[in-house]
């Protein structure tokens, strides 16, 4: 058994509190993403666990074990860095059996496991150079490869890839990914690109300012968020923010351009007591040009006029920044179907995937 | 295009720029001379006199370029002058330094990598507090350290000994050590120790196959000035140590002390050249590590 658990779990140096009550847990297996923007206080959640921070308060188990006060070295797990952190004066197969060689490992064994290791992630002709003849992707094979041969209950993994270029990027997340549904191990993965978080996780911890805003799979806290920090940081372009006065139990009206109303209708009635003034959530990609065919297809779409002030191709799909009110909203075309700029489009809300939320209290309702 | 003769005497401009940077070069050079000259020439004339003889000192004076070649004076400074008695050259002084020296700056150097070791990488509450207080020793002149040292020299039966000398040496040394060490291993990352601690590795081994490992240049740099410092060092062995216990730099002195005869100019030329070869030897074959290992980083 190889769970996480977190519970209740406070940090704080002197008077600055920089964790404030997280809860969280990880399933045998399960791949959790904690992403938060920088000083959120993930890169310090990771260091407790791995037993690298002293816990102020709160709970951390690993399996069906208290770690709070277990050192490092005795929490049976395994660490990436976003440094990578080899060891300079060491060779690659040096680096990979300094843990065994700390832990008192046969050499036999050894060599068995670094055999093993390096033929997963195909370091083999590596392994004799140091770390400073290595590439930035093959020092991040070779940094993984120290994790793996340990074998470890939990995989931690600090920001392993924004030392890489973009390209270098995608194909390493691609094979922790792959590499995840392979080994399978328990992972905690640190990171501020919620691009990454998206891909790899199984659940998502959102953070902010010291907490877990939301905590859910991907597609939940794409679809759901249960608040505007979260909406508003996770998906890029951002989701569309836009004041809007409740009229009804299911129907609000939003200001457009011309300063005319238009009345929209939600998909899901509000909730009694909601107040008056809400926002409306909106991701760009659910925003079109509307048609009547779009609205037989997709009958939650809502209609209103709004210009056109800029237009960004992108190649895969077209941006579009459209006046609305006093602000501007993006939008996100197909390259063939896109806007012209200075043209007034007439603008198509997908009603059934916006999200409104308490202007207030920031969430969700 | 590529053909076209650039000829300085077509172009006034260039060649008076050329003109300028010719004699901006000759200044700066003959500047740089005269000072050479200035500062070399005490050390040519000593080793001149270390090789003239006597008779040719005593009727051309003492500057002067050497009319005779002989290198007994050498040999008579190294192992065969008499001092206040004893005629066994500088022989044993020079043993007495390499055995003050060495230990010293071995064991100072090793103190001092761990004490940087643990004020960078095993930070806990007051160790900036208790680094700069090590500091302090840095700017602590020797003289205020004499009695204490009298003192305690006395009580553990050290006096006149180089054992004493090197206790003095390595205590007063760590100040330097220390700070030399502990802002280079500053600059190696955290997160290597941070891995090693995952991997097991505690506070011992971490030093021995991660952060020794990555020292020589700087240990090259307090290696470098430690040596040079305690050899050089005059006070404390002048003060605590005499006759035949003396370094070699309170020998020398002892050596000009020499009172009734007429002084061997030759003899002490020669002595003061042996006494300053180690250091210099040092120079000429570590320097550039020197400056190296100040200016580099832990890892490149």
């Amino acid at each position: 058994m190889s769970t996480l658990t977190i519970r209740n779990l406070h940090k704080s140096y002197g008077a600055v509190e920089i964790l404030a009550g997280i809860n969280l847990e990880a399933q045998t297996g399960e791949f959790v993403a904690l992403v938060g923007p920088s000083g959120c206080g993930k890169s310090t959640l990771l260091a407790m666990i791995a037993g690298l921070e002293t816990v102020t308060s709160g709970e951390i188990w690993i399996g069906d074990r208290l770690v709070n006060s277990v050192q490092p070295k005795d929490r049976d797990i395994a660490m990436v860095f976003q440094s990578y952190a080899l060891y300079p004066t060491m060779t690659v197969r040096e680096n990979i059996t300094f843990g065994m060689e700390s832990r008192g490992v046969p050499k036999a064994a050894q060599a068995e496991a670094v055999k093993r290791v390096a033929a997963l992630l195909q370091i083999e002709q590596l392994l004799k150079r140091k770390p400073g003849q290595l590439s930035g992707g093959q020092r991040q094979r070779v940094a993984m490869g120290r994790a793996l041969v340990r074998d470890p209950k939990l995989f931690l993994f600090d920001e392993p890839l924004s030392n890489l270029d973009a390209k270098l990027r995608v194909d390493m997340r691609t094979e922790i990914k792959k590499l995840h549904h392979r080994v399978g191990k328990t992972t905690v993965y640190v990171t501020h690109d919620q691009v990454e978080a998206m891909t790899l996780a199984s659940r998502i911890a959102v953070m902010n300012q010291g907490s877990v805003q939301q905590f859910d799979t991907p597609k939940q806290i794409y679809d759901r968020p249960t608040n505007m920090f979260v909406a508003g940081f996770m998906g890029s372009p951002a989701m569309n923010f836009i004041p809007a006065r409740l009229t009804g139990s299911s129907s609000i009206s939003v200001r457009a351009a011309d300063g005319t109303d238009a009345t929209l209708t939600v998909a899901t009635p509000l909730p009694a007591g909601a107040p008056k003034d809400v926002v409306l959530g909106v991701r760009p990609e659910h925003i079109y040009r509307f048609t009547t065919d779009l609205k037989s297809r997709k009958p939650a779409v809502e209609s209103m006029q709004a210009p056109v002030e800029l237009v960004e191709p992108t190649g895969a799909e077209t941006l579009a920044v459209l006046r609305l009110g006093a602000l501007e909203i993006t939008g996100r075309f197909e390259p063939d179907d896109a806007p012209i700029m200075g043209e007034t489009i007439a603008l198509g809300i997908d009603m059934s995937r916006a999200c409104l939320f308490d202007p207030t209290t920031k969430a969700l309702l | 295009m590529a053909e076209v003769a650039f000829d300085a005497r077509h172009d006034p401009e260039a060649a008076a720029a050329t003109r300028r940077y010719f004699w901006n070069r000759f200044l700066i050079y003959a500047v740089l001379t005269l000072f050479a000259v200035i500062y070399l020439a005490p050390l040519l004339v000593v080793v001149f006199n270390s090789l003239r003889e006597q008779s040719e000192i005593a009727r051309n004076g003492l500057i002067s370029l050497p009319r005779s070649f002989r290198l007994d004076a050498w040999a008579e400074a190294w192992g065969t002058y008499c001092v206040s008695g004893t005629c066994e050259g500088m022989k044993r002084n020079f043993f007495n330094s390499l055995w003050m020296a060495i230990p010293a700056t071995v064991i100072s150097t090793l103190l001092g990598a761990m004490n940087g070791y643990v004020l960078s990488k095993w930070r806990f509450k007051g160790s900036e507090i208790l680094f700069n207080l090590m500091l302090l020793g840095v700017f602590m002149p020797g003289q205020i350290s004499l009695m204490p040292w009298a003192f305690l020299l006395g009580k553990l039966g050290l006096t006149n000994s180089t054992y004493g000398l090197v206790l003095i040496h390595v205590v007063q040394g760590i100040s330097f050590t220390t700070l030399f060490c502990r802002n280079f291993y500053v600059s190696i990352p955290d997160d290597l120790i941070k891995a090693a601690r995952i991997d097991g590795a505690g506070f011992w081994r971490i030093f021995r196959k991660i952060i020794l490992p990555l020292s020589p240049p700087i240990l090259i740099v307090t290696v470098i000035w430690q040596f040079t410092g305690i050899w050089n060092e005059y006070l404390f062995g002048v003060v605590f140590t005499s006759g035949q216990q003396q370094p070699i730099t309170a020998a020398l002195v002892a050596l000009t002390a020499g009172g009734t005869t007429a002084r061997a100019y030759d003899v002490m030329s020669a002595a003061v050249l042996i006494g300053a070869l180690p250091p210099l030897l040092i120079y000429l074959f570590g320097g550039k590590y020197f400056v190296r290992g100040l200016t580099q980083g832990a890892i490149k």
